[in-house]
């Protein structure tokens, strides 16, 4: 049968077909919709994890204690799980054991543009990279019958190109491999400095090389002969652009098992053909290693590390093709960056913040508040990575106190981000003693990546009730006094008010837990779909200032003030910060 | 002959669906079907684009610079903004909607005058069409993204598809007697 895939489906339905009986994750885009697809298989044992490190350590557990396991994150997830995956190298494995990477060449949703391909010569563990959905299916077997047979996690590294781009797949039948038997081996098992000098030397000695054995061998690795004019080294969805170009008028050496890369093959490729270019995205990870084998070749020279490669810019960089020809407009198009929606409940602690910009400086988080930063509502100095909306914060209170700043520091985090690694961060914060302001603005969803469960929802990535864990208990335990603790409804614009002043007066570690749903719930959706508020233009004096709370369903066109009913879920910020009560609330709640 | 078709619009329009059903029933048709979309921050509001490009072979899923057969644009500004991707001689349909971004909300950039006025004056093959005005007086707003659906079919000469039967598979019963009239309109604009 043949269906029309995702690279992501695709990965989910290679691991449903290879026998996978365990799939862990923390969400990210591009790597999302994996576990997602995963969890409609009954077969596999599947969970959202509370942070890629913990997701890959249950992987490793579940791979040692004998079953196929799969887990899977965006690229900055890699670096959490990086402490986990570089001893598991050491230690390889028993059931097999994938680690996705999905990277994001071109940042469409991302923080950096790192190329996690170096991360497999760095700990010395074998990668594979699908180019399409059809691969994306068939390597994750390839790779689970690596991983058994070379004794290694396998880095499975796809791209945001190929995990969002639908092709067809041949689908096939699940294979049971079961779960295999588990001995206890505690020089493969146990990393004391003993077992570990024994493991390094044998990875250096033994699976390297088999492995790069393997790759000069394996179809994965494949010359396709064409005209021999241009031979062209490529990977992932880099092949499948520069096959557009050039179609047989090249020649091609597709590489699908990267680490390690095959010297024989690239020897062999290299001198059957006249000029040699390696064309891939970010760094020069195959360019490199065929430069350090003393063949001459073209890569880095004429295609840029930063962003994606298309078969624009290939004709462009090889063919010194101008650009098709096209049309072009007398208009200034405006931006339409990505904005908080209407009805979102961080709304309306932003605004309050917002009024104190000159006296504060926010350090912030990923997800969707990390749009706070926009104009309007502008609140946000920082973000640099899950979590450092608070720890980033303690050093700048720090500092801030060294160089007599009267700047309070608000760092703000949302739910998902404050499980993932928030909560030792606000343990940093009471054990060595800030001054700062900690908003966790909870809102009952990991939102930013599409709607998923998390350890406060009340249920599973199956859908199974699990126990709500509390915020709020949990803030206190960790030591945050009472007095210091404000909980508060962000659609209240008073209580936002009250939470924010007693917040900057503040001497101790102070904490704002706002609780409001998404509004893009569909339980929120259904239950406020009645709700809406309206301008009464007789008493609007068009001063403004519901459009400072940066509101998408609320717009000033030719002089008039409206709202947009069908975006408008009736939070009441906009009600409520108009000097005039000119705005009214409409409809009755389901 | 591989054919490439560019679907943009604001986050929240019905342009990832309309992708959908579009590659399914080319896929039912035996075409090779590659199609790609760039989500994430952007379903918050933001610009969204998909791509689809059908023919015997397909390789590469992205399309570039003057090289869409087809731009469909759910919102004028869009249409605007992605102009440059349509071939010379291509076909632009154009919804003459109105959706303001968040900067020209707060009153940080202008919304500009003429939008339609101007594609008219540049594209050679283009057709206007107002799906809301359509879908409002079906009783469905949200159909909007349907009545698109038809005019693009039409647009690309693959009417032969049985569409009706894929857009009751991808939307709920309740919604079927409403959609399959805003396809049915799209098609005969």
């Amino acid at each position: 049968m043949k269906k029309l895939l995702t690279g992501n489906e695709a990965i989910a339905r290679g691991a449903y077909e290879a026998g996978c009986l365990v799939a862990t994750a923390y969400p990210g885009t591009p790597s999302t919709e994996i576990l997602e697809n995963v969890s409609k298989y009954e077969e596999i044992y599947s969970e959202w994890s509370t942070n890629e490190k913990v997701a890959l350590e249950v992987g490793a557990g579940a791979s040692i204690a004998g079953a196929r396991s799969l887990v899977t994150m965006k690229h900055v997830g890699l670096n959490v799980a990086a402490d986990p995956m570089f001893t598991i190298a050491y230690e390889g494995v028993n059931g097999g054991l994938i680690i996705v990477t999905a990277d994001e060449p071109g940042m469409h949703s991302s923080q950096n543009e790192q190329d996690n391909r170096l991360y497999a010569p760095h700990a010395k563990v074998a990668m594979v990279e699908p180019s399409d959905s059809q691969e994306c299916k068939d390597f994750v077997k390839h790779a689970f019958e690596i991983s058994e047979t070379f004794d290694t996690p396998v880095i499975f590294r796809v791209t945001t190109r190929v995990c969002h781009s639908k092709g067809i797949v041949e689908l096939g039948e699940r294979e049971e491999v079961g779960v295999k038997e588990y001995t206890k081996d505690i020089r493969k098992y146990i990393m004391v400095p003993a077992n570990s000098k024994a493991k390094h030397i044998e990875i250096e000695n033994e699976r390297i090389p088999k492995l790069r054995e393997y790759s000069n061998t394996t179809p994965l690795n494949r010359i396709e002969w064409g005209n021999r004019k241009i031979g062209i080294i490529t990977n992932g969805i880099s092949y499948h652009h520069a096959k557009e170009v050039f179609g047989d008028n090249a020649s091609y050496l597709k590489i699908g098992f990267s680490y390690p890369l095959p010297d024989k093959l690239i020897k062999e490729f290299a001198g059957g053909v006249e000029s040699l270019y390696i064309i891939e995205e970010n760094e020069p990870y195959i360019e490199n290693f065929v430069k350090a084998m003393g063949i001459p070749c073209t890569g880095k020279e004429i295609f840029s590390l930063c962003g994606e490669i298309s078969p624009e810019i290939i004709r462009q960089a090889m063919l010194n093709e101008d650009k098709k020809e096209t049309y072009s407009l007398d208009l200034k198009v405006p931006s339409r960056p990505p904005a908080l929606c209407a009805g979102c409940p961080h709304r309306g602690i932003f605004y309050a913040v917002s009024k104190y910009k000159n006296k504060i400086v926010v350090t912030s988080d990923i997800g969707c508040y990390t749009l706070g930063m926009a104009p309007p509502l502008g609140v946000g100095d920082t973000v640099i990575c899950m979590g450092a909306g608070i720890t980033a914060g303690i050093g700048f209170d720090k500092v801030n106190t060294m160089a007599n700043r009267d700047k309070k520091v608000f760092g703000f985090v949302g739910d998902s981000t404050f499980f993932h690694s928030g909560m030792t961060g606000l343990v940093n914060a009471v054990y060595n003693g800030t001054n700062m302001v900690m908003v966790i603005l909870d809102n009952r969803i990991t939102a930013m990546t599409g709607h998923q469960e998390n350890p406060g929802t009340g249920k599973t990535l199956s859908g199974v009730e699990s126990p709500m864990v509390d915020i709020e208990g949990l803030v206190k335990a960790i030591g945050i006094k009472e007095e210091n603790i404000r909980v508060i409804d962000p659609y209240n614009m008073e209580e936002n008010n009250k939470a924010v002043k007693d917040a900057i007066e503040a001497t101790e570690p102070f904490v704002i837990i706002t609780k409001q749903p998404c509004a893009l719930i569909k339980d929120v959706q259904r239950a406020r779909r009645g709700l809406h508020c309206e301008v009464n233009q007789e008493t609007c004096r068009k001063c403004k200032t519901c459009l400072r709370i940066g509101c998408p369903a609320i717009s000033l066109k030719n002089n008039v003030v409206s709202i947009d009913t069908s975006l408008c879920n009736g939070c009441t910020v906009c009600l409520q910060v108009c000097p005039f009560k000119a705005i009214e609330y409409c409809g009755e709640s389901r | 002959m591989v054919k490439s078709l560019l679907l943009v619009g604001v986050g929240g329009q019905g342009t990832i669906l309309v992708s959908r059903i579009l590659s399914e029933g080319l896929v039912n048709e035996g075409y090779d079907v590659k199609m790609s979309e760039i989500h994430g921050m952007a379903q918050r509001g933001g610009s969204v684009t998909t791509q689809i490009k059908f023919g015997e072979k397909v390789h590469s899923p992205s399309i570039n610079v003057g090289e869409a057969d087809v731009l469909v644009a759910f919102e004028k500004v869009e249409a605007a903004r992605h102009i440059t991707q349509l071939k010379k001689g291509g076909t632009l349909i154009v919804n003459d909607e109105e959706m303001y971004p968040l900067p020209v909300l707060a009153g940080l950039e202008e919304y500009p005058m003429g939008v339609i006025e101007e594609l008219n004056d540049k594209i050679e093959n283009i057709k206007v069409i107002n799906a809301r005005h359509i879908a409002e007086e079906l009783g469905e707003t949200r159909a909007q993204n349907i009545v698109m659906l038809g005019t693009t079919v039409k647009a690309l000469g693959i009417e032969n598809i049985d569409w009706i039967k894929l857009i009751k598979e991808n939307l709920p019963n309740r919604v079927h007697e409403v959609n399959v009239k805003a396809f049915e309109q799209g098609l005969n604009l």
